[in-house]
């Protein structure tokens, strides 16, 4: 898995790419929470249209990161979500908790 | 319709043996091994997907829970050809088996948890008994063992156009 940052108006966009399992998850949980806790970004969007599959440790380090953005009263939005990222959300009930969009522009403008 | 493929009622072929060492780096491996094996079963793409899920998190639950994240710990990982009959079809599927020497299972922590709560951790054996047709947990010998099986759905009869 590759994660590069972009900054944009203020906010951080996580592009992120290959497979989000229990080896590399630790990974975007760090940059993650490193811009919601430390970094204190307003919004960060989780950009998963290279994502070819996520897990649930992948799946328990964004729940970790909703509920600190909520805590810090930012915003966390994903937006590019493959099939199989999408069943894995509808598996966990969760499609409705996050903020999801379906590309970069519509993310950006909302 | 003849449907019996000459193995049925109960048979079954060794498709792949994967002795692997306890490490997270080992699990892209895995899923593409078990990809390919659902590919040549001719399962659909979402259930190929939902049996690859599948292991992925039972050999997860291996790493983190039964070895603790001690790294270096044998698992095998063990896929089969099922056939079996039902209602004098043959039915074909994939049987998957985990064995590993780590701690056994807490009967509590293999009842899943409810969905309701939006809260990290305890989603893998929720996604394998969503997606598998069984799922059974056992000790044998000082080692556990995780079956699963996942019967593809018998092929609709073919339908003579009308007029014929």
């Amino acid at each position: 898995m590759q994660i590069a940052a972009r900054a944009i108006k203020g906010w951080t966009i996580l592009d992120l790419s290959g497979d989000i399992d229990l080896a590399h998850s630790p990974a975007m949980r760090k940059a993650l929470l490193g811009e919601i806790k430390e970094k204190h970004t307003p919004k960060v969007f989780l950009n998963l249209k290279n994502v070819r599959y996520i897990d649930s440790s992948g799946i328990a380090s964004l729940v970790e990161g909703l509920k600190a953005s909520r805590d810090q009263g930012s915003r966390l939005i994903l937006y590019g979500l493959s099939t199989s990222v999408r069943e894995v959300m509808q598996l966990s009930r969760l499609q409705k908790i996050f903020e999801i969009y379906e590309d970069e522009e519509q993310a950006l403008t909302s | 319709m003849d449907s019996s493929c000459g193995k049925c009622a109960f048979h079954s072929e060794l498709l792949l043996k994967l002795q692997l060492e306890s490490n997270p780096e080992a699990l892209g491996l895995v899923r593409a091994a078990v990809e390919r094996a659902t590919e040549i079963l001719h399962f659909p793409e979402e259930e190929s997907r939902a049996i690859v899920r599948s292991v992925d998190e039972a050999l997860a639950n291996v790493i983190c829970h039964a070895y603790q994240g001690k790294t270096g710990q044998p698992i095998e990982v063990t896929c089969r050809h099922l056939h079996r009959t039902q209602n004098d079809v043959c039915v074909s599927g994939i049987e998957i088996v985990l064995q590993d020497s780590g701690a056994p299972a807490n009967p509590a922590e293999l009842k899943g948890r409810s969905l309701d709560e939006v809260r990290p951790g305890g989603l893998g054996l929720h996604f394998m008994r969503q997606s598998m047709d069984e799922v059974v947990f056992s000790r044998k010998k000082g080692k556990n063992q995780l079956r699963l099986v996942k019967y593809l759905a018998p092929a609709a009869p073919a339908v003579a156009p009308e007029g014929e």
